[in-house]
């Protein structure tokens, strides 16, 4: 391999190489990260994650305290542990951030996302698509005689399990919320 | 009390607030009514530049000499787009500066208007933090805040827009001191447990070093005093950081000269042979830690920052401390002090004896002059006819700036302006007028590469109207020295664009611009030259043409470790592997 071609952060002798050869486990993290609601706050979140080379693998984001002006960032990300780490000191660092939590380390938690699956067919499996969405307990929230919108909630894990299931029974479009997250117990 | 008034004149109330005496800036269509407030007072005074650029990096002079924050005024559109590198500038350093800049009315916002841009978009990730004004009423209670999260915490660089009819409209003035500054608070006191951890390591160290940045200097005067302290106190050695020369005096008898890409030989074996590196506000920045895995193998690493990002965003540590250095150093050394002021007394000195070998190669030494100008020796005479004097330093970026680091020597803080992180050059003939201007009486010289210097070179039109005597020290290669330093080592000496073939006549050039132009050429000239130019009554473009092929050592190539050093031309053959080869 030439030795332009080595890319970037693979190299041992790079000084762009912040990773432990010792630590290269991936872990996924859930983020809540309370902020400031103001024009510019999600840019600047995103810019953060963007900027440093960090992955969003999903995020929501809406005011949850009007009077207090507070905004709720839930930010699924995925790193070394000691990327993860510096994720939670840059974001704690920015001005507009209150708080930082991890849920994934801070203890048990719930997660939530919301989905909605177009499906599209006819006979068999549009009953098969019916008696599955009962299954899930997916509401219908819209019919034709070709086809159904279900809405579902759930972990992210058992969307995808739908979906999976609802791709060969004419499924065609599907729209994600992303995760939403609180912390068990009080 | 509330007051109602024009927005335009809450900008210079506010300003008045904060103390500041100072504005460098640029006027323009979208700035016009602050303007004419600036122009209606004489509490603040206003130093116009010619490019806008050249404002932001007089504040960063300005700001590192002093340790207040620097103040820009500019205008929309091109007025932001210019300050744009200063603010990034300003973002690697941890420098104190508050941006005004103007912008199109509300109501054209996003309609393309004349002179608009998305300026708080384009500076959102270079600023700590930068806010869109849209009403009169928020006006003073931002710019109170910005001045706060400029100042607090790692200083940096932020930006505060103002749209054109919020300067026009009244509301209401917020005095400074009952404007709720937020949460922004970071914290300043180390954790208890980790300064007795850093304390119960240094008792028993054999083999310590001090290495010490930016910080230092930003933490203040009582940061400086504390660290000279332990030095002195634990006879431990001490080695800086670019950013942090002058926190520790190159007269001590700790110093160990700068470390990293360019610092000396005794310095980076120190760092790579201790036992115990003790971090005071250093960034473990790539141009010091060479090597990542090869990086001071066997030591353990205490780091104080106030930046609890810099935790191990580089090098692990074993002992964090999170806060500002002065407390830090301060908490430490009343605890060192209560358990009997400890230190391996006998092994410190083998230390030291080892580091006296390292000393005695002498790695700064250079050949005599046949005649022709060594750029080490301009900078050694500089050093030699200008020492005890009431001095200042800027630079700006190349083999020129090494040089001076390595061979000017800096006894006190703030007294050394520098573009570290970013590398900027033009940097250093803006950023000596704005220290020229903070400390009128003192002797300010910018030691400069020709190639550097005429960057931002309308400046001096600026050093003319204000009659600041800046002192223009050009080591003038006719090369990009740096650049054609790399191109020998790595690229086959194929000297790609690296040299200037149409440089003007710096004489000619000063005096076009109404100042003094010297030049010199030849090393017996050398001193006579100098001490016409330190005797001059004004600015002087100082053209010292240099031999043309030097190349700044010592040196560790990009990929290699501290005890991997070149010293001078004859170690230069394949110094820089493939995997070298792809870095900076």
């Amino acid at each position: 391999m030439s030795p332009l071609n080595i890319k970037q952060g693979t190299s041992k002798h790079s000084a762009y190489d912040l990773r432990d050869p010792n630590a290269e486990v991936i872990e996924t993290h859930t983020l809540a990260v309370i902020v400031d609601n103001e024009s510019g706050v999600l840019a600047r979140v995103i810019g953060l994650f963007s900027a440093r080379g960090y992955n969003i693998d999903s995020l929501t984001v809406a005011e949850v305290d009007h009077l207090g002006h507070r905004s709720r960032i839930t930010v699924v990300t995925s790193g070394t542990p000691q990327v993860i780490t510096q994720i939670k000191a840059q974001l704690e660092r920015m001005v507009i951030v209150h708080a930082v939590n991890d849920l994934t380390v801070e203890g048990p938690s719930v997660q939530r996302e919301l989905a909605l699956f177009k499906v599209r067919g006819q006979g068999d499996h549009r009953i098969e698509a019916l008696r599955l969405a009962e299954i899930f307990r997916a509401n219908v929230v819209d019919s034709t005689l070709e086809s159904f919108v279900f809405e579902m909630t759930g972990t992210p894990e058992k969307v995808d399990a739908f979906a999976e299931l609802m791709r060969p029974l004419g499924l065609i479009e599907v729209a994600r919320t992303g995760v939403a997250a609180l912390a068990r117990g009080t | 009390m509330t007051r109602q008034m024009t927005g335009a004149k809450m900008v210079v109330q506010a300003l008045k607030d904060q103390g500041v005496e100072v504005v460098f800036g640029y006027p323009g269509g979208a700035v016009l009514p602050i303007y004419d407030e600036v122009f209606q007072q004489n509490d603040i005074r206003h130093i116009l530049v010619r490019h806008e650029q050249g404002a932001i990096h007089a504040a960063e002079g300005y700001a590192r000499s002093t340790g207040k924050p620097g103040v820009v005024l500019v205008t929309s559109g091109p007025g932001a787009t210019n300050v744009v590198t200063g603010i990034v500038d300003a973002l690697m350093d941890s420098i104190p500066i508050v941006v005004l800049s103007g912008q199109v009315p509300t109501f054209m916002i996003g309609s393309d208007a004349f002179q608009e841009g998305d300026t708080v978009g384009i500076t959102r990730p270079c600023t700590k933090m930068n806010w869109l004004v849209k009403e009169t009423d928020k006006l003073s209670e931002t710019i109170h805040q910005a001045f706060h999260v400029a100042t607090s915490g790692r200083p940096g660089p932020v930006l505060v827009d103002i749209p054109k009819d919020v300067q026009f409209a009244t509301g209401t003035y917020v005095e400074k001191p009952s404007v709720q500054t937020g949460h922004y608070a970071p914290r300043v006191k180390g954790d208890a447990d980790a300064i007795a951890a850093f304390v119960e390591l240094l008792e028993t160290a054999e083999k310590p070093v001090f290495y010490t940045g930016g910080g230092v200097i930003n933490s203040g005067p009582a940061a400086t005093r504390l660290l000279r302290e332990w030095a002195e106190a634990t006879g431990f050695p001490v080695t800086s950081t670019l950013m942090g020369l002058g926190a520790y005096p190159a007269s001590g008898k700790s110093w160990l000269g700068m470390l990293g890409m360019h610092g000396t030989y005794e310095a980076n074996w120190a760092m790579h042979d201790c036992d115990l590196m003790i971090n005071v506000g250093a960034r473990f920045d790539d141009r010091i830690t060479g090597r990542i895995n090869a990086f001071s193998p066997e030591s353990k690493k205490v780091h104080i920052d106030i930046d609890p990002s810099s935790i191990n965003k580089v090098i692990r540590t074993d002992v964090p401390i999170i806060g500002d250095v002065a407390h830090v150093l301060e908490a430490a050394l009343d605890l060192w002090k209560s358990r009997g002021r400890k230190v391996n007394r006998e092994a410190v000195a083998r230390w030291w004896k080892q580091i006296d070998e390292w000393r005695a190669v002498d790695c700064l030494a250079y050949k005599p002059g046949t005649g022709t100008i060594r750029p080490q020796h301009a900078v050694a005479r500089l050093e030699a006819l200008t020492k005890g004097m009431d001095r200042y330093i800027t630079t700006e970026v190349g083999q020129h700036q090494m040089w001076a680091a390595q061979y000017l020597g800096f006894e006190e803080p703030n007294r050394w302006m520098t573009s570290g992180g970013l590398g900027t050059m033009g940097y250093g003939l803006p950023a000596s007028i704005g220290v020229q201007i903070a400390h009128p009486d003192a002797l300010v010289i910018n030691v400069a590469g020709e190639a550097s210097w005429l960057m931002n070179m309308q400046e001096m039109g600026t050093a003319i109207q204000y009659r600041a005597p800046v002192k223009q020290f050009i080591l003038n290669n006719e090369r990009l020295g740096m650049v054609r330093q790399w191109q020998e080592l790595l690229h086959g000496e194929r000297y790609s664009h690296s040299w200037s073939e149409a440089l003007p006549d710096f004489v000619k050039l000063a005096e076009a611009f109404g100042c003094k132009g010297i030049r010199c050429d030849n090393e017996a000239d050398l001193d006579d030259a100098i001490r016409e130019m330190l005797a001059y009554d004004g600015p002087v473009i100082f053209d010292c043409l240099v031999e043309k092929h030097e190349n700044c050592f010592p040196m560790i190539p990009s990929g290699n470790a501290h005890n991997d050093m070149i010293l001078g031309e004859v170690d230069t053959q394949g110094v820089i592997g493939a995997s070298g080869a792809v870095l900076v």
